[in-house]
């Protein structure tokens, strides 16, 4: 294991133990958050009791909907946004300041139009990610050197088979980065839209835990979130590595 | 040995203004015939448009006038089948191991699975390559990386291999190496090469025929004849006539290489 990688855990470690320090000398008290312990040990029992079990599986498919479509969508609309430089200044302005958009603004109006469904949280969880995919794709063509378009260009490859075997493979590393991002919002796109109005979903949970004070499935449903976000990230993290590895970049 | 394989006759490119500059006439009128078979290169001062040349007999650009054929066929802006170009810039595929780069050369050939992994075997033995097909070029050095890029150009058996100051890159030692090792493959191969190069012994070294370029807009102001045997290695270079053939190319190109730099002083 490497010192980074110690340190980073020494870090989480220390922040778990502080916690749990706070928590058992009554500086934080047990409404406001139960100690760590309590957290984890409250969401082995409910793993262990399969409760939430068809909540937690609705949301997770909604998020992984949300962002396969976000990257899909990112990466294409990135990949031809790239070949039309006009249209690209043209909407500049709008990707540079798309995050300041309240998006879950739009939430109400979605359900007007699409109904009290999934539709609308996975809508909210594609227009958070989409962005993100367009921006980082188009990071990385941008850095595409020259001699290997012109090395398409000498093999005979049209633009679609220059795209698919030689653009897009050398910004492999960006697009994992892009797909690290797309799934955090998509994880905030979707779990924010059930916390807000749904009538289902970990979000929902969380939210019907929090107005009834049940802190026993509110921390552990949430402590459970994080677990996956960082399981994704780390296996894509993982990946990312191994390709800069290879192009012996670290 | 004599026909011509590619002509050039009355090529000139001139640049379109960039936002609020002027057009840039880059190169020519050039005429120059390239036979088939033989090693031909191109030196001349920097900015003279060599690259620019290169490029318009590999069909990567069109001229803005003249015309440039290739085996009797006009080359316009598309790269010819049986033409193969080397860049003086790392093109490595970095996703891809030496073998896969390799074989990358015949992906758009109409030819049998088993005969494509044939080919690449035999340039990998060719290009003594064989202990690193699994590696990946950042393992490799900077004239291992180039090796691969001229095995990928070769493997698609181009009868014309257009050279991008291929060796620009590399230190000496290994330039003369490299040197070698393409006599050795134009001989093996039989094709024609074109060798855009700053370096006037390399041409020297390389060449059968060498054509000198002016000052920007480039135009041939000099066609000199090696007349070395075909069976040569960089121990030409011993010769005593090597001399006297590297100065004539600088007598003629110190002259060009001065307007250059009196340009660029002059800051015009």
């Amino acid at each position: 294991m490497s010192r980074l990688r110690l340190y980073q855990l020494a870090i989480v470690a220390g922040f778990i133990l502080l916690l749990e320090a706070l928590c058992l000398a009554g500086v934080i008290d047990k409404i406001t958050m139960p100690p760590p312990h309590v957290i984890g040990r409250d969401l082995v029992n409910m793993i262990l009791a399969g409760r939430y079990f068809g909540e937690i599986g609705k949301s997770l498919m909604n998020v992984l909907l949300a962002f396969a479509i976000a990257y899909v969508l990112g990466i294409v609309a990135g990949t031809i946004l790239h070949g039309f430089k006009t249209v690209r200044d043209i909407l500049d302005p709008l990707f540079a300041t798309y995050y300041a958009i309240p998006v879950f603004a739009f939430y109400p109006l979605f359900i007007v139009i699409f109904g009290l469904g999934d539709g609308p949280q996975i809508l909210i969880g594609i227009l958070l990610a989409v962005v993100a995919v367009i921006v980082t794709t188009l990071n990385g063509l941008d850095r595409v050197p020259a001699v290997l378009k012109k090395t398409a260009q000498v093999n005979g490859l049209n633009p679609l088979q220059t795209a698919l075997r030689i653009t897009l493979p050398f910004c492999a590393p960006y697009l994992l980065t892009a797909a690290k991002l797309a799934l955090a919002y998509a994880f905030i796109g979707v779990i924010g839209s059930e916390f807000i109005m749904a009538r289902s979903g970990m979000g929902y949970e969380i939210s019907y835990a929090y107005t009834n004070f049940d802190n026993a499935t509110m921390y552990p449903l949430i402590l459970m979130i994080l677990l996956l976000s960082i399981a994704a990230n780390s296996l894509l993290s993982y990946w990312e590595r191994v390709l800069l590895d290879r192009r012996g970049q670290k | 040995m004599s026909a011509a394989q590619v002509t050039l006759r009355g090529v000139t490119k001139v640049f379109p203004a960039g936002a609020g500059g002027e057009p840039v006439h880059a190169l020519g009128p050039i005429d120059i015939e390239i036979r088939k078979g033989e090693f031909f290169a191109v030196v001349g001062p920097s900015g003279c448009g060599k690259s620019t040349l290169l490029e318009l007999i590999a069909g990567l650009t069109a001229p803005t006038s003249g015309e440039i054929e290739f085996e009797g066929g006009a080359i316009k802006e598309n790269v010819p089948d049986g033409v193969g170009v080397v860049f003086q810039e790392d093109a490595c595929f970095p996703w891809l191991n030496v073998r896969d780069n390799i074989e990358f050369g015949l992906r758009q050939k109409k030819i049998s699975t088993d005969e494509k992994a044939r080919r690449t075997s035999a340039v990998i033995d060719m290009m003594g390559l064989r202990d690193f097909t699994r590696s990946y070029p950042a393992q490799l050095s900077g004239g291992m990386r180039q090796r691969v890029c001229i095995a990928r150009t070769i493997v698609a058996e181009p009868r014309l291999i257009l050279l991008d100051e291929p060796f620009g890159a590399l230190d000496q030692q290994t330039r003369l190496l490299m040197g070698d090792e393409m006599l050795r493959l134009w001989r093996e191969t039989g094709a024609t090469v074109f060798l855009i190069t700053h370096a006037l012994d390399e041409a020297a070294m390389l060449a059968d025929r060498i054509v000198v370029m002016s000052a920007r807009p480039g135009k041939a102001i000099d066609l000199v004849e090696t007349g070395w045997p075909r069976e040569r290695d960089s121990r030409i270079v011993e010769r005593e006539n090597f001399g006297a053939m590297t100065s004539r190319l600088w007598k003629t190109l110190r002259e060009e290489s001065l307007k250059t730099m009196g340009r660029a002083g002059s800051g015009a």
